[in-house]
């Protein structure tokens, strides 16, 4: 690594452990924004997984996800009278997910292309209605009132629902979660990248391209498919358990088909395939709308002096814009894969030496 | 010294709702020839190729590989057998580079997992560095290692030709099996792909060869079956098959000479 690259990586690495002390100064909502934005960002590269590296269009993504919420509310939470900690939570839940994803993977082996995107969206809608219907005759979910009054994250001394001093320094609830999504974050962005250039990733990534060739190449297309599902689908299981434990509340709601798309979004229009593409997508569309509604009324108050447009209905305006722009002028995303990038710097290469 | 025998096909059946494509196809295949397998268009060349690589499912006869019953139930145990083969319409991965593509095909013949990969064991390592090495080797091998980081959908033609034979070559295969890897090509191609096919065969490979073109399959291969309406009509010498009345009847359509 050049030294240019490793002073780069530092002063990003200080400015996002910066980053939360900063927020918390202009509002500790901000710093509930940036945990939100993460979490989209991990979800993001668990999908990258199954839909960019495998080429498998998954709609029900957010069931995983829903998975992995519902299990850390119902083992830390007064629902049960259950309150365990949270390193057998997350793994439990990470586990319960791949098992899901596993599930769903099975029977659609066979599918892909639009097939397998409306058996995928059809899973998801099927666990949010499980979630919601769940209440009996046993009440294990609580229905659509969901639940309330889930324990927060628990490491050590540090309790997530206070402030703690730190070196003169506040660090408030959200700031602490910040941290610890910054490293579930590094850790997937790692395991993204390694597996990118592995051999299962190459397998990933022949199966996406052609599935006839991979076979016959002597790939296990079935096991190596129903991995990708697994391993996109503990992500997002964990991704879940974090949601619940920074909300304190889950209810079937927050697992709605349009959430699965806001992922699917994420990873198609920063660049499916490419992790820091997917990261950017994901950064953008979960920073924009809440820019959007933090800006829009005020610029609306000062032009016409009342609000003519509610920021929700504009952020879906622009949101779709935005993917029909990205679709239009950037089809492989706003910074596609790399492999077409070294491709253009070996060109480069040729013509320099030419 | 009786030349032993890689493959043998017996009775092979395949029927497609009302067509037979495939009537009892029993064939030979000894080691290190180039064995060709032509016929006029629907003979059911490629299906008898689809069959033997484990993309179609048949509905009786067996295969003997090495003197073992082969297992055709999916691809992937085809080619861990020691079967690899290229398409008549190429398929490549589009969007990974040549080198890639022949990486993917040392998939079957290595062991790292996702762990191993996420962790970055030693082993792994190791395994990494073999395969890139050993497909660089086959890019080298088939005359294109100038493109080994141009994408597969970029490169001409030929190149892609070439670059499906590397991947096959990177699973290790006893049998390769080509199905017409002369289409499309002019004649300077053929010329320099028939040097690389003879080329495998020096190298001890045995190769199967489904070809439209019977001036190269005659010339370049050692034995010859000839397939028709799903039958085979012959299996000898290239010398002997040109000068069969069945042969010349099928690809002429009428007795000659009457």
């Amino acid at each position: 690594m050049s030294a240019k690259k490793t002073t780069g990586l530092v002063l990003v690495a200080i400015a996002l452990l910066a980053l939360p002390l900063i927020l918390t100064q202009v509002g500790t909502a901000w710093v509930r924004i940036a945990n939100l934005a993460i979490l989209f960002v991990f979800l993001s590269l668990g999908l990258n997984i199954v839909v960019g590296m495998a080429g498998l269009l998954d709609l029900g993504y957010v069931a995983f996800y829903a998975v992995g919420a519902y299990t850390w509310a119902l083992l830390a939470s007064p629902h049960f009278s259950i309150h365990l900690p949270f390193w057998v939570i997350l793994p439990t839940g990470a586990l319960l997910a791949c098992l899901a994803g596993a599930v769903l993977g099975a029977p659609t082996l066979r599918l892909r292309g639009d097939y397998l995107a409306i058996v995928t969206l059809g899973f998801g809608e099927i666990v949010r209605i499980f979630m919601n219907n769940l209440s009996a005759p046993f009440n294990i979910t609580n229905g659509p009132k969901g639940i309330t009054r889930i324990d927060g994250m628990q490491l050590g001394p540090l309790n997530f629902v206070r402030t703690d001093t730190l070196f003169g320094l506040d660090f408030t609830g959200p700031a602490k979660y910040y941290y610890v999504l910054l490293l579930l974050l590094l850790g997937v962005i790692v395991v993204n990248l390694r597996l990118q250039d592995s051999r299962i990733g190459r397998a990933w990534v022949a199966i996406r391209e052609d599935e006839v060739a991979a076979k016959a190449a002597g790939i296990n297309t079935r096991n190596v498919k129903l991995l990708a599902f697994a391993m996109g689908a503990s992500f997002g299981g964990i991704a879940g358990g974090m949601f619940a434990a920074m909300q304190g509340f889950v209810s079937p709601e927050s697992f709605i088909l349009q959430e699965s798309i806001m992922i699917l979004s994420m990873v198609v229009l920063g660049g499916m395939g490419n992790v820091w593409g997917v990261i950017a997508g994901a950064l953008l569309l979960s920073f924009v709308p809440e820019l959007l509604r933090y800006t829009v009324e005020p610029a609306q108050q000062a032009v016409f002096g009342r609000l003519l447009v509610e920021p929700e209905v504009l952020r879906m305006l622009i949101f779709g814009i935005a993917l029909v722009l990205t679709m239009r002028f950037r089809p492989a995303g706003l910074w596609p894969e790399t492999r077409h990038r070294r491709e253009m710097n070996e060109r480069k290469d040729r013509t320099a030496r030419a | 010294m009786k030349p032993s025998v890689l493959l043998e096909a017996r009775s092979i059946c395949k029927r497609f709702g009302g067509v037979q494509a495939l009537k009892d196809v029993s064939l030979t295949i000894r080691r290190g020839e180039i064995y060709g397998l032509i016929g006029p268009n629907g003979a059911g060349k490629t299906t008898f190729f689809n069959v033997l690589t484990g993309l179609y499912r048949h509905d009786s006869g067996d295969v003997l590989f090495e003197d073992q019953a082969l297992d055709l139930s999916s691809p992937h145990r085809v080619a861990a057998a020691g079967i690899a083969r290229t398409f008549q319409n190429i398929r490549l991965f589009g969007n990974m580079t040549a080198l890639e593509n022949v990486m993917v095909g040392r998939h079957v013949r290595t062991r790292a997992g996702v762990f191993g990969a996420i962790l970055k064991t030693p082993s792994q390592r190791v395994e990494e560095t073999a395969i890139k090495r050993r497909a660089e080797e086959l890019l080298h091998y088939v005359g294109i290692a100038p493109r080994a980081h141009t994408l597969a959908r970029h490169l001409p033609y030929g190149d892609q030709r070439r670059l499906e034979i590397a991947r096959a070559l990177a699973t290790e295969p006893k049998l390769l099996a080509l199905d017409e890897p002369a289409a499309g090509m002019n004649a300077t191609e053929t010329a320099a792909l028939r040097q690389l096919v003879e080329g495998l065969r020096d190298d001890g490979l045995t190769v199967l060869l489904i070809e439209h073109d019977v001036k190269l399959v005659m010339g370049l291969c050692d034995r010859v079956a000839v397939l028709d309406y799903g039958e085979k009509i012959a299996e000898d010498v290239p010398d002997v098959v040109q000068k069969d009345a069945k042969v010349i009847e099928a690809y002429l359509g009428g007795s000659v000479g009457a």
